[in-house]
């Protein structure tokens, strides 16, 4: 069990096979009113226009508190690395798939005309046609 | 250890021909297979589920190819009407991916070895490893649905805004990948964490033999990528259940997206099938060469690589599909990046044959086989991925050609090698060597008559998924067609040879091939709990120890 | 026991290596039940449990991704729309919500607490709070769905919403919803009853938490109805007095809000999405015009991007992803019910709470989630 079992928190003073470290409440508690002041704040600043820094606001602090659950509540502060790479990985793979499929949807965008106007007139259920401004 | 058990106390240990403990009269009864938690009897149930469906996709294919004998340019006098000829392509590739290719390594071959080879006693969660096998039975189950109600029809990609308005089993068919696509989900979580926290002591990364390298980096593949099919099919089906919209350009859709969405799991998907080939391939190259493997760390990261590679350059199925063009070219040029770690590993095994003593026996000639046909199948890829020349070959049977010489010649040869070559072990019976040999021989001769002919009918410009052409092309689709006969003879003779040696074959010794990883140190057929301590590890591919043992017909370890 | 090497040369190699002699005989007997038999100790099975929940979630938010990358797509293709259908979702029962999950949160963190310390009645307690909260959640959630399709707010090809003279369903949504969970409360009650009468400090333990939560949801109903109602208690009559106007109703109070506060940035974002080309329906002529009757709605001047295909892809995007969001809720539910089984027996202790673990992570999985959906979908301005 050399490699297998090493014990990424021995310095929390465990005795050996207990590998048990239980969150202090005041902590528990002190995330849990971080996390509910940072949604009061991102309803607060929904109500003023930022204009198009307004979805990176609320998105910076949508992150800081799913950090702080990550971090705290799923303690992944004190868990193996391996676990942190995994979900780190994924929100890896997350990014590249949205930033691919986006990349070419922002590209081809240009070429979609969504023009639902005789369709509606004619059976008022809206179809937009894609037609390549290319051809 | 099943719920319904009924152990047999007193396991004779004898020599030859006695009777002797093992995993298969560990317990009888039909629960206590049907209930077992045992990895072992779990792959063997897979073996069976994953032939089973192989025989079916192989069925359709051989209607496929009679169908195409004649040009069939009166669609009434045609053998199938266009729309049953839809219907059975679609079927066949649908069966062919889901239910057979990319489960048949991993969760046949790869349950039943992993733990063996690692030197454990099992997988982590045995009871999941249950459950993604009745996963599998129930996503069976939806396609035997699809099969005998209005069977699908709108090829195994599913694209939009066909899919949306195809008045066939779509549903069904997408349920059916959702809950294939689970099992497939808990298999690679299964190994994962088996290869991370239960290596017993000495195993290190680089003791692992590298059919378990390939196996972990299929599974970050399976449990990266299968999740966004599992939410694509839903949204199809919620597409086609509440017009939802998303796909459907009559909604303000996007059709386009489905095929990112569906691309980036099936893109992936491809290296599903391949990499546990290319692990089977590594072990068999040093075995019957029995020489080590060379350069095993290049073969281990090329695994890994390969498995990270793979979900950049989905964008190449879809060059003709309207993608932008900043797109396709980046796409294009990620393409190339995954050749360089597949040549590596070619390079490798052929490095690893020069100067060893070859062994060519069945397993070793399926693996040749495998080299000679992938080193095609990936050659041919590049043509693909080759933007320019992918306007030209898009959609026609070149494509076909290509995937078929990746995943048949890449994916079931290896499959087959790796099952001849392990057959010993799984069932404890050795087969008839010569004729396994013919089988390959039949193989190899029909797939290259079946497949070849078809990059030439793609280069003259055949379109895939057609039930009829210009005559011109006859000659060349009854080569085909007469190529996939012999194939489908081939593979009868090969599965002859396996169930001849179940009723006849020999006693398999405990290391017939002269191997010198773990699986090789257990009897054959292994025992219930497959080790019950932990195993010595050493270089799995040391063969300086192994001596034959002319007594048993196999191998053995000198004691150092 | 070395039997797998018996008759050949080696079996001495078999045998002699074993560093762990001890707990590998036969499996069983030296094994504690809480410990699988293929598990060489407490800490490995532990390891095991939570590299396998965390891939799991890997799992779970590239699931999600897919429908973030829808939203994401159309979003950036149609900001206007978003804008303009955002205003539809009540951000204050969206904000209640988030606070319910995040209070949950902490029960459930807590719950890992009390199991490592053998906390026995407070892990019970734990776990039914975050059950509760679960409940709640889903009430409000109910009330949020049943008055959105009462306004015909509904999917793709099924949006009905503004069409000739508004759309109000008279159809009664949120009775059916709430016959499953009814049900499930009573049964829930006499079970208590049961554990009260024969006296069964296990049973009461059980029941207790999930009767709980069975009346939690009403509480949650009760509050979303409250808040809903809450919102349109302004005007003459409420959301569900008249077919005609009630819907326009809702949209003046939602829209007040909206409209007072921004409208400029509509207007710049109808200008740049013309130049990117894509050309909106003009809706001077088209049967879809009555939106802006009231005058306080024509202050929006997207209100025209209230066309079926647009509003409805929005609309799917909110469905799919909360729905879909929903139903982990209730699958944590039933995990959780599990769990409260396993803690009245009071099976976890330090060396084993796994399973508390597991759940745990799994359940600050579905709050991570929407910690993202709450912004993405409620608060767009």
């Amino acid at each position: 069990m050399a490699d297998t079992h090493s014990h990424s928190h021995s310095d929390h003073g465990h005795a050996d096979g207990e590998f048990s470290h239980p969150m202090p409440v005041w902590m528990l508690l002190a995330v849990f009113f971080a996390l509910l002041g940072l949604t009061f704040l991102t309803v607060f600043q929904a109500q003023f226009d930022l204009g198009s820094l307004e979805i990176v606001f609320s998105l910076i602090i949508a992150s800081i508190k799913a950090g702080l659950v990550i971090a705290f509540f799923m303690h992944l502060v004190w868990d193996k690395p391996l676990n942190a790479i995994a979900i780190f990985s994924s929100l890896i793979f997350v990014a590249l798939f949205l930033g691919f499929t986006l990349m070419d949807a922002q590209q081809y965008n240009e070429r979609l005309i969504m023009d639902p106007k005789n369709e509606i007139l004619e059976n008022s259920t809206p179809k937009a046609r894609l037609i390549k401004a290319s051809e | 250890m099943s719920a319904v058990t009924t152990p047999i106390t007193a396991p004779t240990t004898t020599h030859d021909g006695a009777t002797e403990h093992h995993y298969l009269n560990h317990s009888s009864g039909f629960l206590s297979w049907a209930l077992t938690l045992d990895h072992k009897r779990i792959g063997m149930m897979y073996l069976a589920g994953i032939l089973f469906a192989f025989f079916l996709g192989g069925v359709f294919a051989l209607a496929i190819r009679i169908h195409l004998w004649n040009p069939n340019q009166d669609p009434d006098a045609a053998w199938l009407t266009n729309a049953t000829y839809n219907r059975v392509f679609t079927l066949h590739g649908a069966i062919m991916v889901f239910l057979f290719i990319i489960p048949s390594i991993p969760a046949a071959l790869g349950n039943f070895l992993l733990p063996i080879m690692l030197g454990t006693k099992d997988v982590a969660f045995p009871r999941l490893n249950l459950g993604s096998f009745y996963l599998w039975i129930t996503g069976l189950i939806f396609f035997a649905y699809t099969l005998f109600s209005t069977q699908i029809d709108t090829g195994w990609t599913f694209y939009t805004p066909y899919s949306i308005e195809a008045k066939s089993a779509v549903e069904a068919a997408t349920l059916g990948v959702f809950i294939l696509g689970f099992s497939s989900i808990f298999t690679g979580l299964n190994f994962i964490v088996t290869i991370n926290t239960m290596r017993p002591p000495g195993m290190s990364w680089f003791k692992m033999p590298l059919f378990l390298w390939a196996l972990y980096a299929t599974s970050i593949i399976q449990v990266l990528a299968t999740p966004v099919l599992g939410i694509t099919v839903l949204l199809l089906a919620l597409e086609r259940t509440f017009g939802i919209g998303i796909f459907d350009p009559s909604l303000n859709g996007d059709p386009v997206t489905f095929q990112h969405f569906f691309w980036f799991y099936s893109h992936p998907a491809v290296y599903i099938m391949i990499l546990p080939a290319m692990g089977i391939i590594s072990e068999l190259m040093s075995v019957h060469s029995h020489k080590g493997i060379f350069g095993y760390r290049m073969i281990a990261y090329s695994s890994i690589a390969i498995a990270l590679f793979g979900f950049l350059v989905w964008g190449h199925h879809m060059f003709t599909s309207g993608m932008a063009d900043v797109t396709t070219i980046v796409f294009s040029a990620l393409t190339f990046t995954v050749s360089i770690p597949s040549a590596i590993k070619v390079f490798n095994w052929l490095g690893t044959m020069y100067q060893g003593t070859v062994a060519l026996n069945t397993p070793m000639i399926y693996a040749l086989a495998f080299i000679f046909l992938f080193t095609i199948g990936g050659l041919t890829g590049l043509f693909l991925g080759a933007l320019a020349t992918d306007m030209h070959l898009h959609d026609t049977y070149f494509v076909v050609a290509h995937f078929h010489y990746v995943m048949m010649g890449g994916t079931l040869v290896a499959f087959l090698g790796g099952l001849f070559h392990w057959w010993p072990k799984m069932t404890g019976k050795m087969f008839n060597d010569p004729m396994g040999i013919v089988s390959a021989a039949i193989v190899f001769v029909g797939f290259n008559l079946t497949f070849l002919p078809q990059f030439v009918l793609g280069t003259r410009g055949m379109p895939r998924r057609y039930a009829s052409y210009v005559p011109e092309f006859q000659s060349l689709h009854q080569l085909s067609t007469v190529g996939a006969c012999i194939l489908g003879f081939g593979l009868l003779v090969a599965g002859l040879v396996l169930l001849h040696s179940l009723f006849y074959g020999k006693k398999a010794p405990m290391n017939p091939w002269g191997g010198a990883t773990l699986e090789w140190e257990c009897s054959s057929p292994p025992p219930h709990d497959n080790f019950s301590h932990p195993p010595a590890v050493g270089d799995p591919y040391d063969f300086a120890n192994v001596e034959y043992d002319g007594k048993t017909g196999g191998y053995y370890k000198k004691k150092k | 026991m070395g039997r797998c090497a018996f008759q050949d040369p080696i079996s001495e190699n078999m045998t002699e290596v074993a560093a762990h002699t001890d707990g590998h005989d036969h499996g069983h007997h030296d094994h504690p039940s809480w410990l699988a038999h293929h598990f060489d100790d407490a800490e490995q099975q532990f390891d095991s449990g939570k590299l396998g929940m965390w891939l799991f979630l890997v799992t779970e938010i590239l699931f999600f991704s897919g429908m973030f990358c829808a939203y994401v797509l159309y979003r950036n293709r149609n900001p206007e729309v978003f804008e303009f259908c955002s205003a539809f979702l009540n951000e204050k029962l969206g904000a209640i919500n988030t606070g319910v999950l995040l209070f949950s949160s902490l029960t459930m963190a807590w719950a890992v607490r009390a199991s490592q310390l053998k906390q026995h009645k407070l892990l019970v307690g734990m776990l039914g709070a975050t059950l509760g909260c679960a409940a709640i959640f889903l009430g409000v959630k109910s009330v949020e769905y049943t008055h959105k399709w009462s306004l015909g707010l509904l999917p793709g090809r099924m949006y009905v919403a503004q069409m000739e003279n508004g759309y109000h369903s008279d159809v009664d949504y949120l009775t059916p919803l709430c016959i499953a969970p009814a049900v499930l409360t009573v049964l829930f009650a006499l079970y208590y009853v049961y554990s009260l009468v024969i006296a069964s400090k296990f049973h009461q333990r059980v029941a207790g938490p999930l009767l709980v939560a069975g009346l939690c949801f009403f509480g949650g109903i009760y509050l979303g109805q409250f808040i809903e109602g809450g919102e349109h208690h302004g005007d003459s009559h409420g959301a569900h007095a008249d077919a005609g106007h009630g819907e326009h109703a809702s949209h003046d109070e939602e829209h007040a809000k909206e409209a007072g506060s921004e409208t400029p940035a509509p207007a710049e974002a109808s200008a740049a999405s013309s130049d990117t080309g894509v050309a909106l329906v003009s809706t001077s002529s088209g049967p879809l015009h009555d939106v802006a009757v009231d005058p306080k709605e024509a202050a929006i001047p997207n209100a025209e991007v209230n066309n079926q295909g647009m509003a409805g892809l929005f609309f799917s995007i909110y469905y799919c992803m909360t729905g879909v969001h929903a139903v982990h809720i209730i699958g944590g539910m039933l995990v959780i019910s599990w769990l409260i089984v396993k803690a009245a027996r009071e099976e976890f202790h330090s060396k084993y709470y796994g399973p508390v673990d597991n759940v745990g992570l799994y359940w600050h999985l579905v709050d991570f989630i929407w910690i993202y959906l709450f912004p993405l979908l409620y608060l767009i301005t």
